[in-house]
């Protein structure tokens, strides 16, 4: 029964915790290596221009939905003006105003974006629109372009597809020469297109956006045309007929309105720079997090002060080192001072590097020791000639560091770092083993001792390991199950197998 | 390796992990612990329930009393001083004979000689809790010094071999006798040192030895043959271990007795955590026979009947066996 029990509770620690990894790690976006980055984009918009005499207002349209990339900050940097961001027919609007300025202004927006290939951001679906009002000659020409179009294609991507083939070829018919005089630039040729696609009732909109490159200064957005085929929203390129989004394509804003308003000013300037760099991935997922309105970030480490956190990265480690600890007593069956002995100084080769903490570890044991000894002579009571040892302990570590900072090896100024209390109770216990068993079994259980610390610090001392239980935290829960599932095991040791040889043999 | 395992598992070999979790956790209970891990306690139930045991010369039980020690051993020639929650035979020291020149220098068994200081401070060692298994506080026992049998004079160097039987349930599964060589400094522990032969449930003869994890036939020391010894008083002695569990309700358990030449066997400690060394020495695991037991157990058997099965149950096992496999 208490073999079910534990077998259960073991099984929901398990479940627990790595569904919740599974989340954090699957929806969150949680990074599984350490230092794992994202590139991300920072786009400055520049606006200039000559304040007016009376208030400004400024609407400069921003991006929204943005299929392929991931938002993580936006921000003003304009002195003085009071900023707001309002949702409006092309998306949002950022609005900066102010009752009264002088002289030439600027105002700073940036946007900080995120690659997220994943990120498919859906608009609603629209109406069907409403035919515009052409006029006459166009009209016919609009009427002809259609029904010739609708004879070559099967829906609406078929038709917008072959439309733009058509309006594109390098000889135009007469029909389409006339649609296409009175447009000057590309955006007002996205326009015309979605008028002629509105005549045919299909749902189409203009899309302008930046193309994202590093270093870049004065972009300026291309526009794109962008239907939706009854299903979703589909983009292509106005000038090949190609369907799908420009690598980098950064979406600004959707619809015919201008990029800027401003009431009050004159002589607008905008300009676009973007520059790449990379954001760890880790706030990246906090950020996703806190849009997902998720409590497991709340909850997360990270929202600690940077000092607690790096703290507790070495603390989350201890589990690592007592399953280790479980491993090498229970399974492997290794003699070792003290239950946790072993992991406590295996703490400390972190700090010292193994070999140098190994060194430092045998020296201080050993002189701890054979003073000790000498103590013994003494016939001190136990609880003195304990404290007699930690001094000794203490001094001999002072020692140490200043010999080999003499000596100019920095390594040995590190071996303050040993848990002087663990130490100097390790040299009480091998002693008394060292007299009541003879040498042997104290070395023996002295370099089990190590042997184990050595293993634990390797197993403590994976970068990815500390990581993942740093960025997991519930994945303690999957080593406490482990644990307590070898709490049960009643199999043989590893050393016992050598130890009960003679047994069961001829 | 896996095919050790399975060879260990066949012959019943009982690990310490399973001895833990499966015995010891099972049959155990804690609040029984201190009837055994506590000899003051252990000594006097033992006498309550009309069992021999060493005399109790007197005991120390805080640091103040430690002078009190010269007093205590006044009229003694031999005496051994032991902590009362020792474990594994640690902090004992046995006193054969005092020094005939100086009164207050002593002879161990190991033929060193030691002052009474050397023991005052020994004592009070004991009494801060240095032997002790919780670490605490501690109190000394100084008692009778069991006088050798010569029966083990052979096979045995310096100090009292003792009888170690494995009491299950009530029932005596497995016995082994401990013998003192020189490198255990005349102490009966397997793991200082000394060599165990287990011994023959039904007849009380000792088998082949065991020294550290290897099978040997003769004594290290003396050079005689280890196997082929009968215990005396051997249905006394199984007996007595059954009776164990009526003592301290504990049902896995180490009964640890010796043999006076004068007073025959006495109950010299019982264990709660009895080690796995007996099954080296018996030449075969145990859970076959803690097996067996399940299966015949019978609340109703007193603790004559229950050695009388033990007798009949565990007839010795170390039959010529085949080799399982000889391929090499």
């Amino acid at each position: 029964m208490t073999k079910n029990t534990v077998w259960i509770l073991a099984a929901i620690l398990v479940a627990i915790g790595m569904l919740t990894f599974l989340y954090k790690w699957l929806v969150l976006g949680f990074p599984l290596y350490a230092k794992q980055e994202t590139p991300a984009w920072t786009i400055e918009t520049a606006i200039r221009f000559d304040s007016g005499p009376g208030s400004i207002k400024v609407n400069l349209q921003i991006p929204n939905l943005t299929p392929g990339f991931g938002k993580l900050d936006h921000y003003s940097v304009s002195k003085n003006f009071g900023f707001g961001v309002n949702y409006a027919g092309g998306g949002r609007e950022a609005q900066w105003t102010v009752r009264r300025a002088d002289g030439r202004q600027t105002l700073f927006y940036r946007i900080v974006v995120y690659e997220d290939k994943g990120s498919i951001q859906s608009d609603t679906t629209p109406p069907f629109p409403i035919p515009p009002v052409i006029e006459e000659p166009r009209k016919t020409a609009v009427e002809v372009l259609v029904s010739e179009v609708r004879d070559h294609s099967a829906d609406p991507a078929t038709f917008t597809a072959e439309l733009l083939r058509l309006v594109n070829s390098p000889s135009p018919d007469p029909n389409i020469e006339l649609l296409l005089a009175t447009a000057e630039s590309p955006s007002d040729f996205v326009q015309t297109m979605t008028d002629v696609l509105a005549f045919a009732r299909i749902p189409a909109r203009m899309v302008r956006g930046i193309i994202l490159q590093d270093q870049q200064r004065n972009v300026s957005p291309v526009a794109w045309l962008e239907i939706h085929d009854g299903d979703r929203w589909r983009y292509f390129n106005p000038n090949s007929g190609a369907e799908g989004l420009p690598d980098n394509y950064l979406i600004w804003w959707r619809g015919s309105e201008p990029l800027i308003r401003v009431e009050g000013g004159s002589n607008v300037e905008v300009s676009f720079a973007a520059q790449r760099n990379y954001i760890d991935a880790m706030a990246i997922a906090e950020k996703r997090a806190e849009l997902e309105q998720s409590p497991l970030f709340d909850f997360s480490l990270f929202s600690l002060p940077i000092q607690t956190q790096a703290v507790y990265s070495v603390i989350l480690m201890i589990p690592i080192g007592a399953l280790i600890m479980v491993l090498m007593r229970n399974v492997v069956g290794i003699d070792a001072f003290g239950t946790f002995m072993p992991v406590l100084i295996a703490l400390a080769f972190r700090e010292t590097q193994l070999l140098w903490g190994t060194i430092l570890f045998v020296l201080l044991v050993a002189m701890g020791l054979s003073i000790r000894f000498l103590l013994e002579r003494l016939r001190l009571l136990l609880v003195p000639r304990l404290a007699s040892v930690l001094i000794v302990v203490v001094i001999l570590m002072m020692l140490i560091s200043i010999l080999s900072h003499k000596l100019g090896m920095e390594t040995g100024l590190s071996v303050a770092l040993f848990p002087m209390v663990i130490i100097a109770m390790t040299i009480e216990r091998m002693s008394v083993v060292w007299e009541e068993r003879g040498p042997g079994d104290a070395m023996r259980a002295g370099l089990g001792s190590l042997v184990v610390a050595v293993v634990a610090y390797l197993a403590m001392g994976m970068n990815w390991l500390e990581h993942l239980i740093f960025a997991f935290p519930e994945l303690l829960l999957v080593v406490l199950a482990g644990v307590i599932l070898l709490g049960r095991y009643t199999g043989y040791r590893f050393t016992e197998l050598g130890r009960f040889k003679a047994i069961g043999k001829d | 390796m896996l095919e050790t395992v399975r060879r260990l598992r066949n012959a019943g070999v009982l690990g310490l992990n399973e001895r833990n979790a499966d015995f010891i956790m099972r049959l155990n209970p804690r609040h029984y612990y201190p009837r055994v891990d506590d000899k003051v306690l252990t000594k006097k139930l033992a006498i309550e329930a009309g069992m021999a045991v060493p005399e109790l010369y007197g005991v120390i039980d805080h640091q103040g009393d430690v002078r009190k020690f010269a007093e205590i051993v006044e009229d003694r020639e031999s005496f051994v001083i032991k902590p009362a929650q020792g474990s594994g035979g640690d902090g004992i020291i046995v006193i054969v004979s005092r020094t005939k020149r100086k009164k207050d220098t002593f002879r161990t068994a190991g033929g060193l000689l030691i002052t009474t200081a050397e023991l005052e401070h020994h004592i009070s060692n004991i009494v801060s809790g240095q032997y002790s298994l919780s670490g605490g506080k501690d109190v000394a026992l100084i008692e009778y010094c069991v006088q050798f049998d010569p029966l083990f004079e052979h096979v045995s160097y310096q100090g009292v071999p003792d009888i170690r039987v494995i009491v299950y349930r009530g029932y005596p599964v497995m016995a082994m006798v401990r013998l003192p060589t020189r490198s255990s400094d005349g102490k009966a522990n397997l793991h200082q040192g000394a060599v165990g032969a287990g011994i023959d449930m039904s007849t009380g003869m000792t088998l082949s030895g065991v020294l550290g994890n290897d099978v040997v036939d003769e004594h290290p020391d003396t050079g005689a043959l280890i196997a082929g010894l009968k215990i005396p008083q051997w249905d006394f002695i199984l007996q007595s271990s059954a009776r164990g569990l009526e003592v301290t309700e504990l049902g896995y358990l180490g009964v640890d007795m010796v043999i006076d030449r004068n007073l025959g066997p006495l109950i010299l400690e019982m264990n709660a955590r009895p080690g796995l060394n007996i099954q080296i020495a018996n030449g075969i695991g145990i859970s076959g026979r803690t097996r067996r037991i399940d299966e015949i157990y019978n609340a109703d058997d007193d603790p004559v009947e229950r050695a009388r099965i033990s007798r009949i149950e565990f007839a010795a096992e170390r039959q010529e066996s085949l080799p399982l496999d000889d391929t090499n």
